[in-house]
């Protein structure tokens, strides 16, 4: 039973992990950068969400789309301000730009919030825990939305990129950016588009980590987020399924890492797996080598 | 392979080739030889069946339409790929396994068709990494500055500017090779693949960019190159002026298979080689 | 001499002139005592992150490789330093000082080179972001193994212990997991670190201009095109990523040794943006800028107190800011244009000249 215990929260884990490489994997597929700050995007959201609750009293629907819409505006402008100037700039330039905005993000959190952590409200997610086996397995609420969502995102991301116009556009533009401009695709607009739909994803994200993890403060989005990159690169980064699989894998391994092997070492496992599957394949689990031309 | 072919029937140029370098040895081996060299990418054959002999001090032109699989060819040769099937022997000495540094140990030097220069440094650094395996001292050397390392980078120094010299670029030295002008830049490739003191040289369309002076100088300056090292060179080039001028075998590909070989003017009259650049003639028409 | 070459002579003349004199001026400041107490606890931490953002430098200015994992290699270069003078002080009773430090300073240096060694050889394999988030991983993994790693001096023997802590009676920790190194003698001197500061100067800026650094830079540039040159990229970026790796061990091994306590959490990966940020403000591959950055910014919180709460915040939009006025085509076309007056005041004299 504490198997399936760990299995559980394994999943619910990586379940959160998915949806925030998610953001990784589709900004990274079309704009080609790593956009660091997507952790600290789950922070702030985590922060809406706890004000729209606990300050402004809104039901828990509502501060979901509080969060969203919040996130939604601030993944747009961070990318127009800050990465769209650096479009063809050389990679470790952006890639710094990135982490620059991480730090601000964390910091601006710690000025208006404050360094004590908060407790994120249990009202965000009031599904009683589930009993199996007669007791002997628990499930919490929390984790069984979280499985929920990231089950529905999944397939509500998969047709969209592969149904909508947009979500064609946006393939496009991952394969060939000049050659998609060319065929009158607006590629800013689509980028855009693409750090939106991210950015609200780490809003649910967010909301859903603090659910089952629930302290909050300015660093809570850094570790979740860097794991998550871990998941995506793992998945195979550009990859929908990639992130999902990578996820799910990565949350279980950490899991059961801390739960078998040591509570300490249970982020040096992790990245020591991101390390190895980069070895072996270097494109992730699900990604394709890409050769480069001579 | 049961029966080794022989180099004749690889050679572009029919035995006894029409020389300009009255030394030029036949009978010894070689510098370059692939045999059914090919390379799939998923399934496409980019290049098939590629079987080809240079001559130590030959100058032989790989051209074809766009697309044909030549610069394929050389990145094959150089061991950029690693090739499905065939061989590719550099002085005899089989490239089955090596990196693209090892082949370059054997002797074979090029230049890109897409410029690959170190654009941030200067243009005599540049020649000195085509001299990083000819001069050589170690890290500990450098770092202690001690007396191998002077006379090392005075002789660097000196074999760089006589290098540069053969193109008259001495005076740039100091420049920063990406602010370089287009034909200097394709110049200054030539001149870093030379410093690695190769015994093949590949230029990958050296005179693409530059205009009808400038390619009458480059054709001069490759056979001055040829004469003054005494290496083999095989260019890929769309210039017909310049590959039928200077080329004394040509190879001809399409859709990654060799469609002719031969002398300029045999490649010239070649019936297939014309139809693979202009289209068949349909029937009836004249 | 070429004009490139008298260039790169006087660029490094000034670079070691400003070392040496700030020096002088500060080591009369402390025999005169008219430094202030502030200032004087600083003078460490500062040579310390120069070596820092100098070693850091060589790897992303130089070779062109963004590592997110540097304090790692501080870190372990800071707890080898603490065990090294430790057993040296409790196991085998050497109490002087001098020979404690250099020993320290030198095994940091050895173990964290063979820990650049065992990270390169993987993480150098990969390109680009990915090399960038495997490193991070590794600065982590080093954090995460100190954490649960326990080493103590009993009877003059030293004692080991990996994830569970289980020593005789009588042991005198050195390493105790979580906590670091407790009740470490401090023994760093500025003298100390004004020579690692010439050591680090002297091999990275030597190296740059030697056929080694050469190579280096043009891997960076090209690496496809420095292979077909014959240049052995592995080897190469192995050379900056364990030279910096050295230098860094070089400096923790300092950095801990100049406070009683040392803990696994000061060495995250912030501590790693932090070099990062000195590095990137004084240019990348410029050694110089990286001095003055180090010293300006470690300076200058404790200067600006009340600034303090803000420094991160700063630093950040700096950091943006600098990125994006340095890479933006438009951007930097339209500051050249404004500061093109300024230039001729200087380069139109010389022409003058000339003509």
């Amino acid at each position: 039973m504490i198997f399936l215990d760990n299995l559980v929260n394994g999943i619910s884990l990586g379940s959160i992990y998915a949806i925030i490489a998610l953001g990784y994997t589709m900004v990274y597929g079309i704009a080609k950068m790593l956009n660091f700050a997507h952790g600290d995007v789950i922070m702030m959201g985590a922060y809406i969400a706890f004000c729209a609750l606990q300050y402004w009293n809104l039901p828990p629907f509502l501060a979901l789309v509080v969060a969203m819409l919040a996130c939604t505006v601030m993944g747009v402008v961070i990318e127009g301000l800050a990465y769209r100037p650096l479009r063809q700039a050389a990679s470790l330039a952006v890639l710094i730009t990135a982490i620059g905005m991480s730090y601000l993000l964390q910091n601006l959190a710690l000025m208006i919030w404050g360094a004590n952590p908060k407790s994120f409200p249990s009202s965000m997610i009031s599904i009683p825990t589930i009993s199996l086996f007669g007791g002997q397995l628990k499930i919490a609420g929390a984790t069984l939305v979280t499985i929920l969502a990231n089950i529905v995102i999944m397939v509500a991301l998969t047709l969209f990129t592969s149904k909508t116009k947009t979500g064609k556009a946006m393939r496009c533009v991952s394969e060939d950016r000049g050659a998609a401009s060319l065929m009158g695709i607006n590629v800013n607009r689509t980028i855009s588009i693409t750090f939106a739909i991210g950015s609200a994803l780490a809003a649910v994200a967010g909301i859903l980590l603090c659910s089952s993890y629930p302290t909050l403060q300015p660093t809570t989005g850094s570790m979740p987020g860097i794991k998550a990159f871990t998941a995506a690169v793992f998945g195979g980064i550009g990859s929908i399924p990639g992130a999902m699989l990578g996820g799910l894998l990565l949350g279980v391994i950490e899991i059961f890492g801390k739960a078998y092997i040591s509570t300490e070492l249970g982020d040096a496992i992790v990245f020591a797996v991101l390390i190895i599957v980069l070895l072996v394949k270097p494109a992730g689990l699900l990604g394709k080598t890409v050769r480069e031309k001579v | 392979m049961t029966e080794k072919k022989r180099h004749s029937d690889t050679r572009m140029v029919p035995v006894p080739s029409h020389s300009i370098v009255p030394e030029r040895d036949l009978g010894s081996q070689p510098v370059l030889e692939t045999s059914h060299l090919g390379i799939e990418f998923g399934g496409l054959k980019a290049v098939e069946d590629f079987n080809l002999t240079i001559g130590r001090t030959e100058i032989a032109g790989l051209i074809g339409p766009n697309g044909a699989g030549k610069t394929t060819v050389f990145n094959l040769i150089t061991k950029v790929y690693e090739p499905t099937t065939g061989t590719v022997l550099i002085n005899g000495k089989d490239t089955h396994g090596m990196n693209i540094v090892q082949a370059s140990r054997l002797g074979i030097a090029r230049t890109f068709q897409n410029i690959r220069l170190f654009g941030n440094m200067s243009v005599e650094d540049n020649v000195c990494i085509g001299l990083h395996n000819q001069i050589r001292y170690s890290m500990m050397e450098g770092v202690l500055r001690l007396p191998r390392y002077w006379g090392a980078e005075r002789k660097m120094h000196k074999e760089a500017l006589e290098l540069l010299s053969i193109f008259d670029m001495q005076d740039l030295a100091d420049t920063q090779a990406g602010s370089l002008p287009y034909g200097a830049q394709r110049r200054l490739e030539i001149v870093r693949a030379l410093a690695t003191n190769p015994s093949l040289l590949l230029l990958d369309e050296p005179a693409a960019g530059m205009n009808p002076h400038e390619t009458e100088e480059l054709m001069e300056n490759i056979i001055k190159i040829r004469d003054r090292f005494q290496i083999a060179i095989m260019l890929i080039e769309h210039d017909m002026n310049l590959v039928m001028g200077i080329c004394e075998g040509i190879c001809v590909l399409n859709y990654g298979k060799v469609i002719a070989k031969g002398t300029a003017q045999e490649i010239q009259n070649n019936p297939v080689v014309v139809e693979a650049y202009l289209g068949k003639r349909k029937e009836g028409e004249k | 001499m070429t004009k490139a070459k008298r260039k790169r002579l006087i660029y490094n003349c000034i670079t070691f002139a400003i070392v040496i004199i700030a020096f002088i001026v500060l080591q009369s400041m402390i025999e005169n005592k008219t430094i202030t107490r502030a200032l004087k606890g600083q003078l460490i931490p500062i040579c310390c992150w120069i070596v820092m953002a100098v070693s850091l430098n060589l790897v992303i200015g130089i070779s062109g490789e963004l590592s997110l994992g540097h304090a790692g290699f501080m870190s372990v270069g800071a707890f080898t330093g603490a065990v090294v003078s430790g057993y040296l002080l409790h196991g085998l009773g050497v109490e002087n000082e001098t020979l404690r430090l250099v020993l320290a300073i030198v095994g940091g240096g050895l173990i964290a080179g063979l820990a650049g060694v065992v990270i390169g050889i993987p993480v150098l394999r990969l390109r680009g972001d990915y090399l960038a988030i495997v490193t991070l991983a590794f600065g982590e993994i080093i954090r995460n193994l100190v954490n649960v790693t326990y080493i103590g001096v009993s009877d003059g023997a030293l004692v080991f212990n990996f994830l569970r802590k289980n020593v005789p009676e009588n042991t005198r920790m050195l390493v105790d997991g979580a906590s670091g190194a407790v009740k470490v003698a401090k023994i760093s001197t500025f003298t100390a670190g004004f020579v690692l500061v010439l050591i680090t100067l002297v091999v990275v800026l030597n190296l740059i201009n030697s056929r080694s650094g050469r190579a280096i830079k043009a891997i960076r540039d090209n690496r496809i095109a420095a292979e077909s040159m014959g240049v052995p990229v592995t080897k190469y970026k192995m050379m900056a990523f364990v030279t910096a790796a050295v230098l860094a061990g070089m400096a923790g091994a300092l950095y801990g040794l100049n406070s009683s306590t040392v803990v696994p959490s000061q060495f995250t990966f912030n501590q790693s943006i932090n070099v990062l940020v000195f590095v990137v403000l004084g240019g990348l591959g410029n050694v110089l800028g990286s001095v003055i950055s180090a010293t300006l910014l470690t300076v200058l919180p404790e200067v600006l107190r009340a600034f303090a709460d803000y420094r991160m915040l700063v630093y950040a939009i700096v950091l943006i800011l600098v990125m994006i006025f340095t890479n933006n085509p438009t951007i930097r076309a339209f500051a050249d244009r404004i500061f093109a007056p300024v230039k001729r005041l200087f380069t139109g004299k010389k022409e003058a000249e000339a003509a």
